[in-house]
């Protein structure tokens, strides 16, 4: 937020082929195309299978579980919108469905972070009908 | 039909580069463009094709500005910042098969003074897909989007941000050489150690400037170049590769792979040389380990080993293969790569002054651009 209480980050445009997955994010599920003529689970929503060219598409729910592959920790900022956030991580990680996403991981130290870390996703609603992804550590089993 | 050897570099032409020109960015093309023409020892109405760069300047405002009487090509190659190699690729396409003569490929911005690039991203088509699903998330900006290929690379192979810092700091000395840098100050490893860092790894000095002026290169039919007023740079080979997931990084298979690794085979077969026959490289340097990943990509050294290799001095003047002696982007200024291709003629032509590579014969330039797009050109002197 604002000093001024209005949100003043950047904020996604679904597109039609998108749309599920944002209102997906809305109730707090995290959503994944699947191919309808294959099977094949992708990420970030396309209208098109890579693999088989199907454009019929089905939305499966992932377990948002998943491990880290990567990360940056950023310490300046780009959009007026992330200043009061800095510094945050940016962790890429390998949900458990075979695909990547990207979001704010928070809660774990910079030192710990690692390559194979176990993290899930959270939702965090930020405005009236926009609700986002973060990432945090995955409690131990 | 081959493109070896079918086109040359026959004219550069360069603005003053600062932080703030005064100037519309298309008075600074125009005022490159016609530097060029000039060196090439051609009249603007000899131009017949033109690729005009991403900046908002349209083929149009050449034909309008310069007079051309009859373009016969224009085209455009949005890769980012490897639109610059892509588009000596395209020009010699076009001269090959007989479209046109001479191309005039112009660059130019107020990429300091205008609207800097963590703005500019936002409305670029090639970063739709990230504007939508990471920019909201505050992965905004070049420096944080390439950061975990850089972290990637550190964890699986013990790379260093002292290795980073080499490939900075060797730049830096590169650019106090050059007549015409914006940065000019002497940086050490300490130095880069000490600046602030702005999405780890990657710190100030990893990341290249933000600049304004201009750059613009003619492209001839290497039949037509020897004939012309200046020795010409031949293209002996020259590529385009694109990426795996080339709209986002995050899905990329393999993250410290780029489009260049597809395109640098491909352009060393055209020419039919060898990594040991090139005597000088210019290479893209957004960030220093761009740089590192490209190395590697070309095959200049193995995967992984791109920190020992610009650690043992190999990139420095003196070096076995000494790159980006005119600064760069990360220390001359951030004119897209073309002042790279620039470069490379002024090596190759022997005219790059107290930064000449001696005998230089036979040089590479690369571009890297977007989420991962490369291109490459192998040249010779004439």
């Amino acid at each position: 937020m604002s000093a001024t209480g209005i949100y003043n980050k950047l904020v996604p445009e679904p597109t039609p082929h998108s749309a599920p997955y944002w209102e997906g994010l809305n109730q707090r599920k995290l959503l994944l195309q699947k191919c309808q003529g294959c099977g094949k689970i992708r990420h970030y929503p396309q209208p098109m299978c890579a693999a088989c060219h199907s454009m019929e598409v089905g939305w499966v729910e992932a377990s948002g579980r998943g491990t880290i592959y990567s990360w940056t920790i950023t310490h300046h900022a780009f959009h007026p919108g992330v200043r009061q956030d800095l510094p945050y991580i940016l962790a890429t990680v390998v949900l458990e469905d075979g695909v990547r996403m990207n979001a704010q991981l928070r809660g774990v130290p910079a030192k710990t972070l690692c390559i194979g870390l176990p993290v899930r996703v959270a939702f965090e609603t930020v405005k009236e009908g926009l609700t986002l992804p973060y990432l945090i550590p995955e409690e131990p089993a | 039909m081959s493109l070896r050897e079918k086109g040359a570099i026959t004219g550069v032409g360069e603005t003053a580069y600062s932080k703030e020109s005064g100037r519309s960015v298309l008075s600074l093309q125009l005022e490159a463009s016609l530097k060029a023409i000039e060196d090439a020892g051609l009249k603007p109405t000899d131009i017949d094709g033109v690729i005009p760069y991403a900046s908002g300047v349209v083929a149009e405002d050449f034909i309008t500005n310069l007079g051309l009487p009859d373009l016969r090509f224009s085209a455009v190659t949005p890769l980012g910042g490897a639109s610059c190699v892509a588009a000596v690729q395209c020009a010699v396409a076009a001269i090959a098969s007989g479209i046109c003569n001479h191309v005039l490929i112009p660059v130019g911005r107020n990429g300091a003074s205008q609207g800097r690039i963590g703005t500019r991203v936002q409305y670029m088509p090639q970063f739709r897909v990230v504007g939508e699903f990471e920019m909201p998330l505050g992965a905004i900006a070049p420096a944080q989007l390439y950061a975990p290929m850089a972290r990637r690379h550190m964890e699986l192979y013990g790379t260093t941000s002292q290795q980073l810092g080499e490939i900075a700091v060797s730049t830096r000395a590169n650019a106090i050489l050059n007549g015409n840098a914006v940065m000019t100050k002497p940086m050490s490893i300490e130095d880069h150690q000490a600046s602030r860092m702005i999405s780890d790894p990657f710190r100030l000095f990893d990341c290249s400037l933000e600049s304004d002026g201009a750059c613009a290169i003619v492209v001839s039919g290497a039949d037509r170049a020897r004939d012309l007023r200046r020795p010409p740079v031949v293209v002996m080979g020259v590529a385009e590769g694109h990426p795996d997931s080339p709209s986002v990084i995050t899905q990329r298979p393999d993250l410290t792979r780029l489009g260049v690794a597809k395109a640098a085979p491909r352009a060393f077969a055209m020419a039919g040389v060898s990594h040991d026959d090139i005597d000088v490289a210019e290479i893209y340097d957004c960030f220093t380990y761009i740089v590192m990943c490209q190395l590697e990509d070309l095959g200049f050294c193995k995967k992984g080993e791109g920190g020992p290799f610009v650690e043992s001095g190999a990139i420095r003047l003196g070096g076995k293969l000494p790159i980006n002696t005119h600064g760069g982007l990360l220390s001359q200024a951030h004119m897209v790569g073309m002042n790279h291709i620039a470069e490379l003629v002024r090596q190759l032509r022997g005219e790059a002054g107290k930064a000449q590579v001696a005998d230089a014969e036979i040089g590479l330039v690369t571009g890297y651009g977007d989420m991962g797009d490369g291109s490459v050109a192998i040249m010779r002197r004439g």
